[in-house]
């Protein structure tokens, strides 16, 4: 469709949380120094936080949430509204969100359901979470989003295990007539499902005690199973370099604004490469499109959050900025929004301590 | 777009090849690791240098310089 905005709404603001480990791409000892030393330049990631087994992306997105809402002095009955962006859910079934609900200590008044996406993840969920507030009157909501996408990694895959970092984050949302509207550009292509998937464990590929375990050989330095995320770089990489300067492009146009009006461009973080041609292809300077790859590596639907939150933190706190933020990748699924961000909360990242 | 520029621009690119070490006909295996990589170098380079997009057969595919100039040539003419 085309773009749409959503009047009224606010973001108060926003934490977020990463596991306490941390590792080293240096470390990687699956490809040889050369080859280890030319992809940690190229994607962009030096370290990046593993959770260890038993932790979850609701975990960190928990830690994330009560810390903003004591910034904010948010009591958790006043909060009506929650929703789990996440493709690392705790379990099959039940949703993630009413887990989180209960855990946090919300009425039984609050809306809570999860959305399954990733890398556009943020964006399409503060478009549902605005889009319900706005019409709803609705006016505390909290939006939770993240993976743990390192368990799910297999080690002898060197296109996908440096890449990717674990995170949560919570973000708070509020209703008030003076908000500027946001406006949204969502776009999807389902033909490409399979340049980013996890096959296996669905009902599609039933989890197999022979086939699903068995790790094949997909080309040199790369083995996985049938549970590991399965990356197709050329594929998302074309993909990307195509699609979101169009739809940046698109949604600019139709809110009647240019790049010039732009505070901050807060890309998903995918790797250095991509967001760096992106970067070039929009002809904007560096220190208008932050990156926070080389810490966190791709956090999945959590980058852009975690992207404001390290990189641009004290800024959203003392100053009111236009920014722009697009997500793009697993779906394939992609879409920017335009807000305005005015003194907002945005706490130091937080580290969720190993139990 | 010429194939001498094309080149210069490629040297640049990659931090492995030295200025003028590539020749129309150099063989890309040869001249530097023409791994996964370094295949999406090439391939951000020329979408931002050019505005053309190349798949991973039509890399996989060529096996020199001049093939990859050739690529991305027609390409841009096909652009208009």
């Amino acid at each position: 469709m085309a773009t749409f905005s959503v009047p009224d709404i606010k973001i108060s603001g926003i934490a977020a949380c990463v596991p306490e480990d941390i590792y080293f791409n240096e470390n990687y000892d699956w490809i040889e120094e050369k080859e280890r030393k030319t992809l940690i330049k190229t994607i962009g990631v030096s370290q990046k936080r593993h959770a260890r087994q038993g932790t979850t992306t609701a975990d960190l997105c928990y830690d994330a949430g009560i810390e903003l809402i004591r910034l904010l002095e948010w009591n958790p009955t006043d909060i009506e509204l929650i929703i789990f962006v996440s493709q690392s859910r705790d379990y099959i079934i039940p949703a993630t969100a009413g887990l989180l609900q209960h855990k946090m200590g919300m009425t039984h008044q609050t809306i809570a359901f999860d959305i399954g996406l990733g890398c556009s993840g943020y964006v399409y969920g503060l478009s549902v979470i605005g889009s319900m507030m706005s019409t709803g009157k609705i006016k505390k909501a909290l939006l939770f989003t993240g993976d743990i996408s390192t368990l799910n990694t297999s080690f002898r895959d060197k296109s996908a295990f440096p890449l990717f970092g674990d995170a949560g984050t919570a973000t708070a949302i509020e209703l008030d007539s003076n908000a500027k509207p946001m406006v949204f550009n969502l776009q999807t292509d389902g033909s490409g499902y399979d340049a980013i998937i996890i096959p296996d464990g669905g009902i599609r590929n039933f989890a197999d005690k022979d086939t699903s375990f068995e790790y094949h050989k997909i080309s040199d330095g790369i083995y996985r199973n049938g549970f590991n995320i399965a990356l197709d770089g050329i594929k998302v990489f074309n993909f990307s370099l195509r699609e979101v300067k169009k739809n940046i492009n698109n949604l600019l146009a139709d809110s009647g604004l240019t790049l010039d009006q732009i505070d901050f461009i807060v890309l998903h973080q995918a790797n250095k490469l991509m967001n760096e041609t992106i970067r070039k292809q929009l002809k904007q300077p560096e220190e208008k499109v932050p990156l926070s790859l080389e810490e966190y590596g791709n956090t999945s639907s959590a980058s852009i959050p975690l992207t404001m939150v390290t990189q641009l933190g004290s800024e959203l706190e003392k100053s009111k900025k236009t920014l722009l933020l697009s997500g793009f990748g697993v779906g394939l699924s992609w879409g920017s929004v335009v807000l305005e961000i005015d003194h907002i909360q945005c706490p130091s990242i937080l580290i969720h301590p190993n139990s | 777009m010429n194939i001498n520029d094309f080149i210069l621009k490629v040297e640049a690119e990659f931090e492995d090849l030295e200025p003028g070490s590539l020749t129309p006909e150099t063989i890309l295996k040869e001249a530097f690791t023409w791994d996964s990589v370094n295949a999406l170098i090439f391939l951000a380079h020329v979408n931002v240098e050019y505005d053309v997009e190349l798949s991973a057969n039509e890399l996989i595919e060529a096996n020199t310089i001049q093939d990859l100039y050739n690529l991305v040539e027609v390409k841009v003419i096909n652009k208009g």
